[in-house]
This record gives structure tokens, sequence and C-alpha cells, in this order.
């Protein structure tokens, strides 16, 4: 199995709202709203977590799921995302997006 | 429901404000004659209250920011703002005459991905656009920005603030939108400055040229459904609330200073002496904003309208009752529907003189 690797868009606007995250794509003024094991998915994406470890330490911890379908549903979700532009998603690790880090420690 | 109106309601619901105006100068390289600020007010934030603020936004679940001024480009670090604003994830809105907008600008503003650049443009004639702004050349720098900025692919929107000196414009201006590829939005509001001062109330438009507009397709779409008369009053509108002022929206100033709207005067704190949170959740001013719903206002509770009336509770406060009428909207609603509002009434019996004895006219008996 080759290793995902996923990190958060730049390119997006995006904010933690009563459990559920809430994204607008740059690119088509496109509004979503990420269900809670989404949200979770999408906080630790840095781009350097392996996709297997982020559905094990994150969504198999906070969650009742099997680990296998897990998995298979957290590579779906990730495709999905990356079609909008909302997640980058590679077989490498991928560098912080630029505007990470411009945030202050 | 959209997912637009659930997120609103879900940002009402945990009492989050989910949509901020943040004015970050008082500065301006126009003098635009209706405009609401004042440019010789000092005391501006620094950089590192700006950027202490943008924390405590995101963290209090702000998504959509406004970022406007006074003329935003003139702040030296006004791109140092906009690149913590986006890498703390805020959908912004860059609120610019555009006038400092030169290729690397416009190249900036499109790799941080801000959503969109709002710029208002009077008139297509120079002379109507310059007369208003105060800038000679003001028209043809502002339409070349707005270009390098169509250019880059970054959404535009000109806004055409309509008074009495370019009401025969709007067409032009549309036109203008149009070829430039930019969203076009019309206004026909003129408000008092923030300081209180009326006197740009002389611009507004008068009812006969509302009219006009109100009647206009291009302007306002279907005719018949922006003019119907309004329903009569459920209790949803009489237990809805006014708007979004203070609710789920709330704007800072220059200086700090919050308040429930631009459009909204009243002082609730500062931000550079309190946490933004202690001011948005404890703030007396705030919670007395909130807890008006439609049954509570003194005049239009009774009025029809007040389901579809465009009613601003800043502009009321302003008129000296937040609870009451603002005449403004009164005369909008009526010019829109040709039907009375309870506020024209009220002020109309206020006014009248009293008489001075009662006459009761009976018919003659047979």
């Amino acid at each position: 199995m080759n290793e995902k690797y996923i990190a958060r868009s730049s390119a997006v606007a995006a904010r933690q709202l009563g459990g559920e995250m809430i994204i607008m794509s740059a690119a088509d003024s496109t509004l979503f709203s990420l269900n809670e094991t989404a949200t979770v998915i999408w906080q630790a994406a840095d781009g350097k977590t392996p996709l297997s470890d982020i559905v094990q330490l994150h969504v198999c911890q906070e969650f009742d799921v099997e680990p296998e379908q897990a998995y298979r549903d957290a590579v779906e979700l990730a495709g999905e995302l990356a079609r909008h532009g909302i997640l980058l998603l590679s077989d490498e690790p991928v560098s912080d997006a630029p505007l990470e880090s411009v945030k202050r420690s | 429901m959209s997912l637009m109106a659930a997120l609103n309601q879900k940002a009402l619901s945990h009492g989050v404000p989910i949509s901020v105006h943040l004015d970050v100068t008082y500065r301006c390289n126009e003098r635009c004659e209706h405009c609401y600020l004042d440019h010789d007010g000092d005391g501006e934030m620094t950089t590192a209250q700006i950027l202490n603020l943008l924390d405590q936004l995101a963290a209090a679940g702000v998504f959509f920011l406004t970022i406007s001024g006074g003329e935003p480009l003139v702040r030296r670090d006004c791109f140092e703002i906009i690149e913590y604003t986006r890498a703390l994830r805020f959908n912004v809105k860059l609120k610019t005459n555009a006038v400092l907008i030169r290729e690397r600008e416009a190249r900036r503003l499109r790799e941080l991905n801000v959503e969109q650049v709002q710029i208002s443009v009077y008139s297509h004639r120079a002379e109507v656009h310059d007369g208003i702004s105060k800038l000679p050349g003001s028209l043809n720098r502002t339409l070349a920005g707005i270009r390098l900025l169509r250019a880059h692919g970054l959404k535009v929107t000109l806004a055409n603030v309509l008074m009495k000196s370019n009401l025969h414009d709007s067409e032009g201006v549309r036109r203008l939108a149009a070829e430039v590829g930019a969203h076009y939005t019309l206004d026909p509001t003129i408000t008092p400055m923030m300081s209180g001062d009326t006197s740009v109330l002389r611009l507004r438009l008068p009812s006969s040229s509302l009219r006009s507009v109100f009647q206009n397709p291009d302007l306002v779409g279907d005719v018949a459904e922006f003019c119907a008369p309004p329903p009569p009053l459920d209790d949803d509108t009489l237990e809805g609330l006014p708007c979004s002022a203070g609710h789920t929206a709330c704007y800072v100033s220059p200086c700090g200073e919050l308040y429930p709207c631009v459009q909204f005067p009243i002082s609730c704190g500062n931000v550079r002496e309190q946490r933004f949170l202690d001011i948005w959740r404890n703030s007396p001013q705030l919670l007395e904003v909130r807890s008006i719903r439609g049954k509570d206002l003194t005049t239009c509770s009774s009025c029809n309208h007040l389901g579809t009336c465009t009613r601003c509770p800043g502009l009321a406060f302003m008129e000296g009752n937040m609870r009451g009428p603002s005449s403004a909207d009164c005369e909008k609603s009526f010019v829109r529907t040709g039907i009375v509002s309870a506020g024209m009434l009220a002020r109309a019996s206020a006014t009248s003189p009293a008489p001075s004895g009662l006459v009761q006219i009976r018919p003659f008996a047979v």
C-alpha cells in the first residue's frame, strides 16, 4: 500500500463552528461543511503525517470505527476534498503551505 | 435551507460573530463627500495590536472578515495584515478605491487568495466620479487598478453608491462592470457619519428619484416582486431579529472601538483595553441590542412593512431610539410599495398641530 499524505490548502478559508469545519473554496466560492470525522482529518492534515497514522491516531481514537474501513473512507474523503482544491493529496510528504509560516508562534 | 443560511443560523445559536468588518485606518487618499468616517481621526491600532486582534477574532470563530478604512492600502503594513488574515484562514473581502493597486499589489492579493475586492465607482464619467471622490484622475486610476485585479483573476465588485450627483450614471457603471467582468451592486443609502454628523444626508436621493430606481428592472430585478405590498404581520416576524448587527456581526473601528455595525455607532468597548470576546459576550450595549425582537419595536411592531422593510437599527439609533423606526427606511418602504409606514404616520401626527376643538358632523335629520 502506498502511503498517502494530505495537507490543508492555503487557498481556502476555514473555521470550526460547533464541531464542524466550514470551508470556502477560493477558486469558486463554494461553501463546504465537514462533519466531525472529516474535521478531525482536516485538522490533522499537516502534510507530514501519513494518512494511515492520522486515521489510527485521531479517527480511531475519537470514533468507534473499524480501522480498515476508516482508512478506506479517509482515502475516499481525501480524494473528494482534493478534487475541490481543499486538500493537497500526495504520495510524498507535502511541505508546509506557504501561509502557515506567516503565523506567529 | 442553503448552507450559507445554515451557517448563519448555527453562528447565531452558538453566539459566534461569524462576520466582522475591520477598518484599519482613518486615512484616505480620497475625500468622498458622503463618507461615514472622519479622516482626521487618530489613535489607529498598531500592527501588533491588529495582529493580536486577528488572533482573537479567529479564536472567536470569525469566518468572514472585511478589511476597509479609510483606504487600507495607505497603511505601510497593509500586506502584512492581509497575509496574516489569510494565514489565519479568514475569508477576506478587501474594500479599497484601487487607486494604489499596481501590478505587484494585484499579484499579491491573488497569491493570498483574497476572496473579493470591493471598489466604489460612482460614475463612468471622470468629472462625476472625481467630483465625488475629490481626487482628480481617480476614476482612471481606479479603473486601471480594477483591470489589473481582474487580469490576475480576482473577484471584483463595483459598489455604486447612488446620490443626487450621480443619479443618472448607474447604467454607465453597470456597463463598466460588465465590460471589466466585475459584479455590480447599487446602494442608494447615505448614512450619517460615525461621529453623528448628519450633514452628508443632504446628498441622499429624493423620493422621486428613489422611485425611478425601484422601478428599474435592471437594478432591482423583478419590479412587481420588489414593489409588492407586504404580507400581513405574523408571529415569526414579530419574534424575529431586526438584523445581524451585534448577533453574528460587528464592526471594529481603526482605533479599536467595537460597534454592532459600521452603521450603528453605539460604542460597546475597545479591543485595546478589553479582550474581544469579553466585549462580544458581556457588553451591556450588545446585550441590549440582542434583546430586541420585532415585537419590541416601538412603532414598527404594528407596521405591515416590518417583515420586508430594510429597517436599520443603527439608523434608528442615530435618530434617537434603536427600537424606533428609521425614517430613511420608512421612506424606502413607502416609495417601493406606495403604502405609508407606521413610522411615517407617527411622525405626521407628532408634527401636526393639535386640533383646537372637536367638531362633530352629523347628517341632518330628515
